[in-house]
């Protein structure tokens, strides 16, 4: 990063909300079906239809709005926003311009730097459009299913000021409307989309002009599109040249962005209120009864561990970023001796597993990516601390555990793992490591002690790997000792 | 053959009596006008297409049912015919343009379904200014309509083939639909009653949409009566609109009023200004007295703002029908261009071929009025005059029952009269865009003939849940003043009673 100039970014995130059906009809909202079975005239937008507001559309977008700190409306209203596209049956997307439902929130952060608040500016509920299938031989097709699929779109204030910023924003944010349950934010199945609003600016000056990036569907091409455009734009101002407003696509294959349209040539939409759709009210109750059905949000449950167990903020937030994880951390804790160890053992192991694991590399972490049961984990857990087992062996039994899930202690006892504590044994193997490897020894005793970590390694492997390596360790230094 | 059944001469209110009276079949009725279309509408042509089979069908299966004692509903058997702007499944619905002359719909309208479940069969679909947007149905992509009366005058519109199939006797009742007075213009233009609801009384469900705000759909008939009876079927709230309203409806039928003393009608004083033709003032001010006769008491009213309606209503009407017709880029279904380089070519050419001039001029009207820096001129000022004209209307209905002023400038012009001066045109609608502007529920009667015997309409216009009571005003008006009685713009003939 170029220290003379500072990048200001904003992100407009788009969320599928999990509704039953679409936003203005009883279409079916599913992922994954056969192209165009999930229709209706309403959502092909034929001649005659109307859109008919889906209630639970409003209650989940009004619950995503207080989850992240903002001012639900009592009164909304749908406009219609104007464009041609092949994707978008009606030429015009039904959206909340002029009065969005939910204003002002914030959502806090946390990053290598520490805790910072980024603000967010509105959140509005949409339509989603549908999708082209491009194919060289046929063409282009169109499916609809997609189209009516409830949307909320959040746009944070520009407060961003780095790559790493905006996925902790993205992660916050998928954490907190996980939590609420009114979307599963999988970027991988478009779910939770961004676009990266970025510029750049000598620190003092004003903001740069600034550039869109649409469409981002992980959070690793969020993270290189910006780094990418960073860079392009500095290197434009470098050079004497001026960055134009404009769209630009993030190429994941070159790791560059281009431009797709200009400012000029960019659409008027149009935007005016829809008259099939009367204004929005939410009540009173109605606010009251949604907002006593959110569940305890990421940040509660965050300072909750750090206060109850002494975890490290850090710690915390990686475990407070999915529901599902917190809530198996909280059955695994209150059953654990250390829930410190058991937390390390979750952040170190058991997400190694789990990305060794997802072999198809979604980057998506769901309950069944972890089918242990929580007792077991904490079990195992404390079987590493009370030393019953060493790390290497628990290691083993975790990947055990994985594949098939069972009671840790019954298979250590199985298969022989326990540590071995025997001081006679302890004896006997280091001493058989020592006559097994003379030439090491007389190394050792030349003063090169460093040795002494390959006859550890000797003399575990004596064990099978089952001794508890500090008394074992111990005897090793006795035995040296003694004999020089 | 130019002469039609003397059948067709009935009202639905006598049609309703002689089919509960076993003296007459559905089949029969509909076997008569499918006949008088053959005769007619030759000449007319109000009808794009006709469903003689289904027609039959469903009036054979209205039969049995009254011969099981189970009719559907009091107009089970009676025949309609519809706008080709409401959507049937399964069937053409073209809306008088190239861009879906052969577009099907996968689904029924609403008002279809209210009208299958009425038992009521029908005749076909109607012709009509294209995608609603004219007042003469001259602006039809698949040729004019021509008024019974006068082959050489224009029937109005856009609803001027359901005004024109109902005043030829080639139905019994037809639908249109009203943004800006297009059923009442056309049924003033062609001496039949036409009703315009309060905006949400009716279901724009499958209505094809011209602009949202403004538009509903209404019956046309020989009488106030009959249109109450339709009305009775059409009206109630949907829940696949979210701006239909089940407060509004409240039945219609049936409510014979024999005086209207304690009743005032308004006269607005802006409605009888320059550009009004004497005779139709003549014969407006006629109707005021016989409604004073009645028992009504009849003041002036004024509405200030009047002079503003209608350039609030092109400005709406035009912005709403620019976003609404956008969907008809020739992409996935209707007319596509032949020959095109790119998506951007197909758009154009697809909508420059398939559209015709008038819808082109709204939309690029309604384009303008939206666009950002224009929007506050245009758009949002109109929005204002809106507001101002609801609320001085609510305000002259405070104190009337209803509103009484001409329906047009003029009686029916000539074919080709105006089609070359749009504003010319748009004027002619001055004293119909205030209901729609306003939403509330207008009705158009036959009020007297010209001097060269064209039918002048008068207009009553009422609060928005006085739809009822306008039914009931202009039924009296209609029984008192008979200024159809005998007269018919074509001949019958007494048939044989049929084997």
């Amino acid at each position: 990063m170029n220290r003379a100039y500072e990048m200001v970014i904003g992100l407009e995130t788009h969320v599928e909300l999990r509704t039953k059906s679409k936003v203005f009809c009883a279409c079916k909202n599913a992922f994954g079906a056969e192209p165009n079975t999930h229709v209706c005239p309403v959502c092909m937008g034929l001649p005659g239809a109307l859109p008919v507001f889906n209630a639970q559309v409003l209650r989940y977008a009004a619950m995503a709005g207080m989850a992240l700190g903002c001012h639900v409306h009592h009164r909304s209203r749908f406009d219609r926003k104007n464009y041609f596209y092949p994707d978008l049956p009606k030429a015009y997307q039904i959206s909340q311009f002029y009065r969005p439902l939910c204003e002002g929130g914030a959502l806090t952060i946390q990053t290598g730097a520490g805790e910072k608040r980024v603000g967010i500016t509105r959140i509005h509920i949409e339509e989603d459009a549908g999708k082209l299938l491009h194919d060289e031989k046929s063409g282009t097709a169109l499916d609809m299913n997609r189209c009516g699929v409830p949307l909320i779109e959040i746009v944070s204030e520009p407060d961003i000021r780095s790559a790493e910023e905006a996925v902790a924003y993205l992660r916050k944010l998928r954490a907190v409307l996980t939590y609420t349950g009114v979307s599963d934010c999988r970027m991988n199945e478009g779910s939770m989309r961004c676009d990266v609003n970025l510029s750049v600016h000598r620190p003092g000056e004003p903001f740069g002009v600034r550039t869109e990036m649409k469409n981002l569907n992980s959070f690793q091409s969020v993270e290189r599109a910006i780094e990418a455009e960073y860079r392009r734009q500095v290197e434009a101002l470098e050079a004497g040249e001026a960055v134009v407003q404009e769209t630009r696509r993030y190429d994941q294959k070159t790791g560059k962005t281009t431009s797709m349209r200009r400012k000029e040539n960019s659409a008027d939409y149009r935007y005016f209120p829809d008259p099939d759709l009367p204004e929005i009210y939410l009540g009173d109750a109605e606010m009251a009864e949604i907002r006593a059905s959110i569940p305890a949000l990421p940040d509660e449950r965050r300072m909750r561990y750090m206060q109850r167990y002494g975890l490290t903020a850090y710690a915390a937030e990686q475990l407070t970023a999915e529901r599902w994880l917190a809530e198996y951390f909280e059955q695994a804790a209150a059953l654990a001796q250390n829930p410190v160890a058991l937390c390390n053992l979750i952040l170190g192991e058991v997400f190694a597993q789990i990305t060794l694991r997802d072999t198809a590399h979604t980057g998506e972490r769901g309950p069944e990516a972890l089918p242990i049961a929580p007792e077991h984990l904490s079990a195992l857990s404390d079987m590493i601390g009370a030393g019953k087992v060493n790390s290497s062996t628990g290691k083993k039994i975790l990947s055990a555990l994985f594949d098939q899930d069972q009671d840790p202690a019954a298979y250590a006892q199985d298969h022989d793992l326990f540590t071995l504590t025997d001081p006679a044994a302890l004896e006997a193997a280091a001493r058989e490591a020592l006559e097994n490897n003379p030439d090491m020894v007389k190394t050792y005793r030349s003063g090169k002690t460093n040795v002494e970590k390959a006859l550890m390694g000797k003399a575990m492997a004596l064990t099978r790997g089952k001794a508890d390596p500090e008394a074992l360790r111990q005897k090793l230094l006795e035995l040296l000792g003694e004999q020089g | 053959m130019k002469c039609i059944p003397a059948l067709c001469r009935k009202t639905v209110t006598e049609l309703c009596a002689l089919l509960d009276g076993g003296q007459i079949t559905s089949v029969e009725i509909v076997q008569a006008y499918l006949r008088a279309i053959d005769a007619r509408d030759g000449d007319v042509h109000a009808y794009l297409e006709t469903y003689p089979d289904d027609a039959l069908r469903e009036a054979a299966e209205a039969d049995a049912r009254r011969a099981l004692g189970q009719k559907r509903s009091p107009l089970d058997g009676v025949p309609i015919a519809v706008k080709d702007n409401l959507v049937m499944r399964g069937r053409v619905c073209s809306c008088a343009s190239r861009m879906l002359a052969s577009f099907r719909s996968p689904y029924d309208a609403t008002v279809i379904e209210k009208l299958h479940a009425a038992g009521m069969p029908i005749l076909g679909r109607l012709n009509m200014d294209e995608f609603a947007m004219g007042g003469s149905t001259e602006n039809s992509a698949f040729g004019v309509t021509r008024n019974p009366w006068n082959p050489d005058r224009v029937p109005g519109g856009s609803s001027g083939g359901s005004a024109a199939a109902v005043a030829a006797g080639m139905a019994p009742a037809a639908l249109g639909s009203d943004t800006g007075g297009s059923i009442r213009q056309p049924a003033s233009f062609c001496g039949v009653v036409g009703v315009k609801p309060a905006y949400g009384a009716v279901s724009r469900y499958g209505l094809v949409a011209f602009a949202s705000s403004l538009d509903q759909i209404g019956p046309l008939c020989k009488t106030a009566a009959d249109a109450a009876l339709v009305l009775d079927v059409i009206c109630g709230g949907d829940p696949r609109d979210m701006t239909s309203d089940p407060a509004l409806a409240r039945p219609c039928a049936g409510r014979e009023m024999q005086d209207l003393s304690g009743l005032t009608v308004g006269l607005p004083a802006e409605c009888f200004g320059e550009g009004l033709d004497a005779q139709v003032r003549a014969a407006v001010e006629a109707a005021a007295g016989t409604l004073r006769g009645l028992g009504a008491q009849v003041r002036k009213v004024s509405l200030p703002s009047l002079p503003y309606a209608l350039p609030a209503y092109y400005v709406i009407s035009s912005a709403e029908a620019s976003s609404n017709l956008a969907r008809y880029d020739g992409v996935r279904y209707g007319y596509r261009a032949q020959a095109y380089a790119d998506l951007d070519e197909l758009y154009r050419k697809s909508r420059q071929e398939g559209f015709g001039m008038e819808v082109k001029r709204r939309i690029m009207l309604g384009t303008f009025a939206l666009s950002s820096g224009y929007q506050d001129q245009y758009y949002l000022k109109a929005l204002k005059a809106r507001e101002l004209l609801r609320h001085e209307a609510a305000e002259a209905l405070g104190g009337c029952a209803a509103l009484l002023s001409p329906v047009a400038p003029t009686p029916a012009y000539r074919l080709g009269e105006k089609t070359g001066d749009p504003m010319e045109m748009y004027l002619g609608d001055i004293y119909t865009v205030p209901a729609n502007i306003t939403g509330l529920p207008a009705v158009s009667v036959p009020c007297g003939r010209s001097a060269e015997g064209l039918p002048i309409g008068m207009s009553l216009m009422g609060a928005r849940d006085s739809l009822p009571l306008l039914m009931g005003i202009a039924g009296a008006y209609e029984r008192t003043a008979r200024v159809n009685e005998g007269m018919h713009p074509y001949d019958a003939v007494e048939e044989e009673a049929r084997a």
